[in-house]
C-alpha cells in the first residue's frame, strides 16, 4: 500500500533525474487546471505563489484575517542552507547528514537529500524577493551557528527570520492575487475534503464570518496547514493552529505518519498558572551564552542570588561535558524535566530551571574592558560592560522575557522550562509529497517527511519553503499532466453535496449538545492528559491510561459540551469546538503510536527504553520504519510500515558526552 | 516580582455584526492574577460569559507572542494598551490595579469596519500590498544571494521597516485614520534594497492610489502612529515615502 | 503619473501644503525683517521707506500676487484635507489617545490655521486695504518722497488694548502653527535623513519662537511706548 516513489539512481542524482523525466503540463493547459491550497504559512504561501506564477488557477485558504499572519511568522532563529559562504566545510551532503542524524535516523534519505539540495535556491529566491537578511559590512550575507552542528549555515534576520520569510512569500502570493492567478479566501476554514473516484477534487470550507459553508473544486488539493502541537493545549503554537484539515484528510483515507514524534523545546517561559493560554519560546541561541542550573539542595526556596556557586548544579555540564549547555533540544528538555521531577525545580511552581547569564556578563565584560583599554577594571565595571554586549546580542529576547514575567533578566537569571514546539509527525507523503489519497498533497509541517524523530533548529523554515517553492511545482505537474482531459467538476456533484451535508450535520450536532462545559475546559483537560502521559517521557502504562482517559473525554465532549450562539454567524466557540473535537481523536492516535513504538528515539522517549545512564535507546532492528496509520473507524487504526532504508548513511547511537 | 490578584470593571464595545449598531457593555471579572496576559483575562471573562449562557466577546488574536499582528484592542484610549512598543497579547495584567475600570474599543476607521465586537476587517492592508508591495520575481529567477552586495546600513534600515506586523495600530492611533506608516514601512523596506529598485516608481504610485481608494486619511505628521506602533516603525519612513513620491512626480514620463 | 494624479492623491495634496507652507515661511521672514525697521527709532522713516519700496516696486508686487495665490491654496487645501481626514472615522473613540501619542498643536493645525485666517482678515482690513486701495495719510520722507504713513497707522492701531491682545494671541497661534508646520513641511517634501531632520526640527522650533515673538513685540512696543 505504501509506495514512496523514490526515484532510482544514486542519491545525488535522484532529484535531478526526477526533474528531467517528470511529466509536464503546457502553459495553455495549466490555465485550465485548478488547485486548492489550504493554509498560507511558508509552505502554503510559497506553493500558492509559485503555482500561480506557473499559470495554474489557484484558490488559497486561511483562517486568519490575512495570509501574512500564519504561524510561520513566529519562527525566531533562522533558516539553514548549504551555501558554504563561510568556507567552513559545509556542503549539500553535510546538511543532509546533519539532518538525518539530528532526526535520529527516522527520516527518508532521498527526501532529506533533496531538501539539502534546494536549500541554496531558497536563500537566493528570498534575497531576490527582498527578504532583508542580516549582512556583514562588506554587503555579503551573514551566517550564524545553530543547534549543535559544526558549521555556520544559518541565515537570519535578527530574531524574526520567520516573519521576514513569510512576508516574502506573502508578497509573492499577493502579487499573484493582484494578477488574478490566485484567489484568496481569508477567514475561511477547511471543514471537509471531497473525494471523487478516489481522487481529491475539492473541499468544503466555512466562511468564519457568516458561518456559511462553501464548496470549492480543485484538480488537486494541497494541505499546508501546519503542525498539531496544540493537541497539548499549551504549546508555542498560535492559538488557532489546528489539525482539522490534516485530520479530515486522514479520516478520508490519507495515512498519518509518526504521529507521536513531537518536539519539546527546552527554553520556554514557564507556566505561571491555570490561566495560561500559550507558551512563549526563548530562542535556542540563548543557550550559546546562558548556563543552565538548579540548586543542589532539594526544594531550596532561596532566591537565585542567595545560592552560592558551590551549591548550584549545572546539570547539563555535569552530565554532558562534551556538549554542555548545547546538547540537542530533546536531550536538554528531558534533563530539565528530570531535575524538576526530582524536586530541584525553581520558581513558585517548582517547574522551572535557571538560565543564567552572569558568567557571560563577566566573560564578555572582561573582553570588552581589554578592548576599550580599561586597566584593572572593577567587577561592577566588567559586569556592566558585559551586560551591554549581551543586550546587543539578545536585547529583544530579554525585553520579551521581562514583558511576560515582570522580571529583569539582566539582574536575575531567567526561569525556563520545556514546552511543545513542533510536530515532526504528520500526513504520510511520498517523494512527490502526495498523500495516500490521489491528488491530495501535504507540505511543510503538515507532512511527516524530513525531520525524522527530531528536527534540528532552523530546518523548519527550510522545509516549508523547499516544499512550496521548489518541490511541488515539479511534482504536481507529474500528476496534473494526466488531469488535462478532465474538465472541472461542478460543485453540484453528489460528492460535494454529501460532504457538505456531513459538515452541516457535524456542526449541528456540536451545537445541539447543549451541555454545561466549555470547549476551552475540554481542551485543557486533553492537554493535561497528553502532556503528562504522552509528553517528554512516556511509558506503556501511562499511554494505556491516556488512551482510556481520552476515549472517556471524547464521550464527555460529545455529551456535555456547551457552545453559545448559532451556526450561521461568526462564532469563535464553534470554530474552536470543531478543532478540539479533532484534537481529541488525534490525541488517541498519538498515544497508540507512542505505545506501539517500543524504543526511544529523538523526541520520543519511552522510559522503558533507555541506557543505564538515562539516554534514549533506539531499536533499529525492529523500529526502523515510518509508522503510517490508516483510519478504520472510531478508535480503530491499522498500522502500515514503510521501512527506512539507509544506503548512504550508517545509523549510529547519538552520543553527546 | 510580587504578584497580586485584582477585581476589575470592563467597559467593552459590543456589536453584533458589521451593520448592527454597537454599544458599550459593562462586565466584572474577579480574582485576576497580575501574571496573566490581557487576553488571558479576556479568556477568563469569556469562560464566565459562556457558562452563564451569555454571548462571549469576539476579538482577534493568534500567536500571542507579539508577532502575527492579529490582536487589535484599543485599551483605555491607546492602541494595544498602556505599554510602549507592545502588542495587546503581550500586555500583562500587572499594568493594572485592583478595581480599575478598563475601556476596550475596536480599531476605529472607516477603512477598518467592525466585523463583530472588537474584531475589525483589515483586508484593506492586503489590497494595498497587492497594489505593489512586492518585488516581481518569479520562483527560479533568482541570482546567487551574494551576487548583489547590499550596504549593511541599508539592509538594517530595510529590516527595521520590514518589522511591521500589519496590525493597524497606526491607523487606529491616527486622528486622520491614515495608513501612511504602514504603507511607508513597505515602500521603505523595498526601496532600500537594490532588488526592489526597478519597480520603486510604480510601487509608490500604485500603493498610494490604493491607500486613497481604501478610504484612509492623509498624513499630517503628528507622530501618533509612531508612538503607538508595537514595532517602533519610525516616522522617517513616511518622509522616505514622500521623497519617493516627489521624485516620481518630478521624473514621470507622462 | 499625470499632474492631476500628483495633486489629487493624498500625498500630493500634502505636497501642496508643504510647498505653500514653506513659501509662507519665507514671506514671514521678509515681513518680520521689514517691520523690524520700526525699532530704528527714527520716527518711522526707515520703516515707511521700506514699506513704500514693497508697495511700489514691480518685483514685490508680482511676488505679492504669488503670495496671495499660495495663501489661498494653503487655506483651501488645508480645509479640504481637514474635512476629508475628519470624515475617515465615522464612529469615534470613547477615550481619545490625546497627548500621549502626539502634540496637541500637531493635531490642531486647522484650528490654529483658522485663528490665523481671522487674523489675516483683521490685519488686511487694518493695514493692507487702506494702503493699497482706500487710501491713507501720507508723509514726506527726508529725501522728499511722498509715501503712506504706515508707521502712524500702526501707532494708532496699536494704541487700542483689544487689538494688542488680539495680535498677541494670534502670534502665539502662529508660533504653534509653525512649531508643527515647519518640520512637517520638510517631512512632506521627503527629507528623511536623520541628520537633516534633527537640524530642521531644532531650527523649526527656534523659528517658531523667534518670528512670532518679533511680530508680537510690535504691538507691545507701540502700546507701551517702548519706541518714540
Amino acid at each position: 500500500m505504501l509506495e514512496s516513489k523514490i526515484p532510482a539512481g544514486t542519491l545525488e542524482h535522484k532529484w535531478t533525474d526526477y526533474k528531467g523525466h517528470c511529466k509536464l503540463v503546457n502553459p495553455a493547459n495549466k490555465r485550465k487546471l485548478e488547485i486548492i491550497v489550504v493554509g498560507t504559512g511558508l509552505a502554503g504561501a510559497s506553493a500558492a505563489a509559485s503555482l500561480g506564477e506557473l499559470g495554474y488557477k489557484v484558490k488559497a485558504f486561511c483562517f486568519q484575517d490575512s495570509p501574512r499572519r500564519a504561524h510561520s511568522i513566529a519562527a525566531q532563529g533562522g533558516i539553514n542552507a548549504a551555501k558554504n559562504y563561510q568556507n567552513d566545510g559545509d556542503s549539500t551532503f553535510r546538511l543532509f547528514y546533519d539532518t538525518v542524524k539530528g532526526g535520529d535516523y527516522r527520516s527518508r534519505e532521498a527526501n532529506v537529500y533533496r531538501l539539502a539540495e534546494v536549500s541554496s535556491n531558497i536563500i537566493d529566491q528570498c534575497v531576490a524577493q527582498g527578504v532583508p537578511f542580516a549582512r556583514e559590512y562588506g554587503g555579503v550575507l551573514s551566517n550564524r551557528s545553530f543547534g549543535g552542528v559544526q558549521v555556520q549555515r544559518t541565515f537570519y534576520a535578527a530574531g524574526q527570520t520567520g516573519q521576514q520569510l513569510l512576508i516574502g512569500a506573502y508578497q509573492a502570493l499577493e502579487r499573484q492575487v493582484a494578477l488574478g492567478n490566485v484567489k484568496m479566501y481569508t477567514r475561511h476554514e477547511m471543514q471537509e475534503i471531497v473525494i471523487i473516484d478516489g481522487k481529491a477534487r475539492g473541499i468544503i470550507a466555512r466562511d468564519l464570518i457568516s458561518g456559511k459553508l462553501e464548496r470549492h473544486f480543485g484538480h488537486a488539493v494541497l494541505l499546508c496547514s501546519g503542525g498539531y502541537g496544540n493537541v497539548f493545549y499549551l504549546s508555542t503554537n498560535a492559538m488557532g493552529s489546528n489539525v482539522t484539515a490534516a485530520w479530515k484528510a486522514h479520516k478520508n483515507g490519507a495515512l498519518f505518519g509518526n504521529p507521536c514524534f513531537t518536539q519539546i523545546h527546552p527554553t520556554c517561559i514557564p507556566v505561571t498558572g491555570d490561566h495560561q493560554s500559550k507558551l512563549t519560546l526563548m530562542s535556542e541561541s540563548l543557550r550559546n551564552d546562558g548556563r543552565i542550573w538548579v540548586p543542589k539542595q532539594k526544594g531550596d526556596t532561596r532566591k537565585a542570588s542567595q545560592i552560592p556557586e558551590e551549591e548550584r548544579d549545572y546539570y547539563l555540564e555535569r552530565r554532558y561535558p562534551a556538549f554542555g549547555n548545547l546538547v540537542p533540544r530533546d536531550v536538554a528538555s528531558r534533563a530539565a524535566k528530570e531535575r524538576c521531577d526530582e524536586g530541584y525545580g525553581v520558581g513558585s511552581s517548582r517547574q522551572a530551571v535557571y538560565l543564567d547569564f552572569s558568567a557571560a556578563f563577566e566573560r564578555y565584560g572582561a573582553t570588552e574592558a581589554s578592548i576599550t583599554g580599561i586597566g584593572n577594571p572593577s567587577k561592577e565595571q566588567i559586569v556592566a560592560l558585559g551586560k551591554q554586549v549581551v543586550k546587543e546580542k539578545y536585547g529583544n529576547l530579554f525585553d520579551m522575557y521581562e514583558k511576560i514575567t515582570g522580571e529583569n533578566p539582566y539582574e536575575v537569571p531567567m526561569r525556563i522550562y520545556p514546552a511543545v514546539h513542533y510536530t515532526m509527525g504528520g500526513l504520510w507523503v511520498d517523494y512527490e509529497l502526495m498523500t495516500t489519497v490521489k491528488g491530495l498533497y501535504a507540505l511543510g509541517e503538515a507532512n511527516f517527511s524530513d525531520h525524522g524523530a527530531n528536527r534540528l533548529g532552523a530546518s523548519a523554515l527550510m522545509q516549508g519553503l523547499a516544499d512550496g517553492y521548489f518541490v511541488i511545482p515539479y511534482t504536481i505537474g507529474n500528476y496534473l499532466a494526466d488531469e488535462i482531459y478532465n474538465k472541472p467538476i461542478s460543485t453540484d456533484h453528489e460528492a460535494f453535496q454529501t460532504a457538505e451535508k456531513m459538515v452541516r450535520e457535524r456542526l449541528e450536532s456540536l451545537m445541539n449538545i447543549n451541555g454545561t462545559q466549555t470547549v476551552e475546559s475540554f481542551h485543557k483537560r486533553l492537554g493535561k492528559i497528553m502532556w503528562n502521559k504522552c509528553g517528554m517521557a512516556r511509558n506503556a502504562n501511562g499511554l494505556q491510561q491516556a488512551i482510556t482517559e481520552i476515549q472517556q473525554l471524547k464521550k464527555e465532549f460529545w455529551s456535555d459540551l456547551k457552545i453559545p450562539g448559532s451556526i450561521n454567524e461568526l462564532n469563535t466557540e464553534l470554530d474552536k469546538a470543531g478543532r478540539v473535537a479533532d484534537f481529541i481523536e488525534l490525541g488517541e492516535l498519538m498515544c497508540i503510536d507512542a505505545l506501539n513504538r517500543n524504543e526511544s528515539c529523538g523526541g520520543h522517549f519511552r522510559e522503558e527504553y533507555q541506557t543505564p545512564d538515562g539516554e534514549a535507546l533506539r531499536d533499529d532492528a525492529n523500529y526502523m520504519y515510518v509508522a503510517a496509520w490508516e483510519y478504520k473507524g472510531d478508535h480503530y487504526w491499522e498500522l502500515h510500515k514503510e521501512p527506512l532504508q539507509y544506503d548512504v548513511i550508517k545509523p549510529t547511537q547519538r552520543n553527546y558526552k | 516580582m510580587e504578584h497580586y490578584t485584582m477585581n476589575l470593571n470592563l467597559k467593552v464595545w459590543k456589536q453584533k455584526d458589521q451593520h448592527a449598531k454597537g454599544s458599550f457593555k459593562m462586565y466584572r471579572v474577579e480574582n485576576i492574577s497580575s501574571e496573566m496576559s490581557f487576553l488571558e483575562m479576556f479568556d477568563v471573562l469569556n469562560e464566565q460569559l459562556i457558562t452563564a449562557g451569555e454571548d462571549p466577546i469576539a476579538f482577534d488574536h493568534d500567536c500571542r507572542e507579539g508577532i502575527c499582528g492579529m490582536c487589535s484592542m484599543y485599551i483605555n484610549g491607546k492602541p494595544h494598551g498602556p505599554w510602549q512598543a507592545n502588542t495587546t497579547c503581550q500586555l500583562h495584567m500587572r499594568a493594572f490595579q485592583n478595581e480599575d475600570t478598563i475601556v476596550v474599543e475596536p480599531w476605529r476607521a472607516n477603512a477598518f469596519p467592525v466585523i463583530k465586537d472588537l474584531m475589525v476587517d483589515r483586508s484593506a492592508f492586503d489590497r494595498i500590498i497587492q497594489a505593489g508591495g512586492y518585488i516581481s520575481v518569479n520562483t527560479g529567477n533568482a541570482v546567487d544571494g551574494n551576487a548583489i552586495l547590499i550596504d549593511k546600513d541599508n539592509a538594517d534600515n530595510s529590516f527595521a521597516a520590514a518589522m511591521c506586523i500589519g496590525c493597524g495600530a497606526c491607523v487606529a492611533a491616527c486622528k486622520n485614520s491614515s495608513a501612511m506608516l504602514f504603507v511607508s514601512a513597505k515602500v521603505s523596506h523595498l526601496a532600500l534594497l537594490p532588488q526592489g529598485g526597478p519597480e520603486r516608481h510604480n510601487r509608490v504610485i500604485n500603493m498610494i492610489t490604493q491607500m486613497d481608494k481604501e478610504g484612509f486619511g492623509s498624513c499630517t505628521n503628528t507622530g501618533a502612529c509612531e508612538a503607538a506602533c508595537p514595532k517602533e516603525i519610525s516616522l522617517t519612513n513616511i518622509a522616505r515615502l514622500n521623497n519617493e513620491y516627489l521624485k516620481v512626480s518630478v521624473v514621470a514620463e507622462k | 503619473m499625470t499632474w492631476k494624479q500628483v495633486f489629487t492623491s493624498s500625498v500630493g495634496k500634502k505636497l501642496v501644503m508643504g510647498l505653500t507652507g514653506i513659501f509662507l515661511i519665507l514671506f514671514l521672514v521678509v515681513h518680520a525683517g521689514l517691520n523690524a525697521c520700526i525699532w530704528a527709532d527714527d520716527g518711522g522713516v526707515m520703516f515707511n521707506r521700506a514699506a513704500n519700496f514693497m508697495g511700489s516696486n514691480i518685483v514685490p508686487r508680482i511676488l505679492e500676487i504669488g503670495l496671495f495665490i499660495f495663501i489661498f491654496l494653503h487655506i483651501i487645501q488645508g480645509y479640504v484635507l481637514e474635512a476629508g481626514n475628519r470624515s475617515k472615522r465615522k464612529v469615534g473613540y470613547a477615550i481619545a489617545y490625546g497627548n500621549r501619542g502626539s502634540k496637541w498643536y500637531s493635531r490642531s493645525m486647522a484650528i490654529l490655521g483658522t485663528i490665523l485666517l481671522l487674523f489675516f482678515i483683521v490685519h488686511w482690513k487694518q493695514f493692507w486695504i487702506p494702503s493699497r486701495f482706500t487710501g491713507m495719510e501720507e508723509v514726506t520722507l527726508p529725501n522728499g518722497l511722498q509715501v503712506h504713513n504706515l508707521y502712524a497707522l500702526m501707532r494708532e492701531t496699536f494704541s487700542q488694548l483689544w487689538v494688542v491682545i488680539f495680535y498677541v494671541i494670534c502670534c502665539i497661534s502662529l508660533g504653534y502653527h509653525l512649531a508643527h508646520g515647519f518640520q512637517s513641511a520638510f517631512k512632506t517634501l521627503g527629507v528623511h535623513n536623520k541628520r537633516y531632520q534633527q537640524m530642521l526640527s531644532s531650527f523649526g522650533y527656534g523659528f517658531a519662537i523667534v518670528i512670532p515673538a518679533i511680530f508680537a513685540l510690535m504691538p507691545i512696543s507701540f502700546y507701551f511706548h517702548l519706541i518714540s
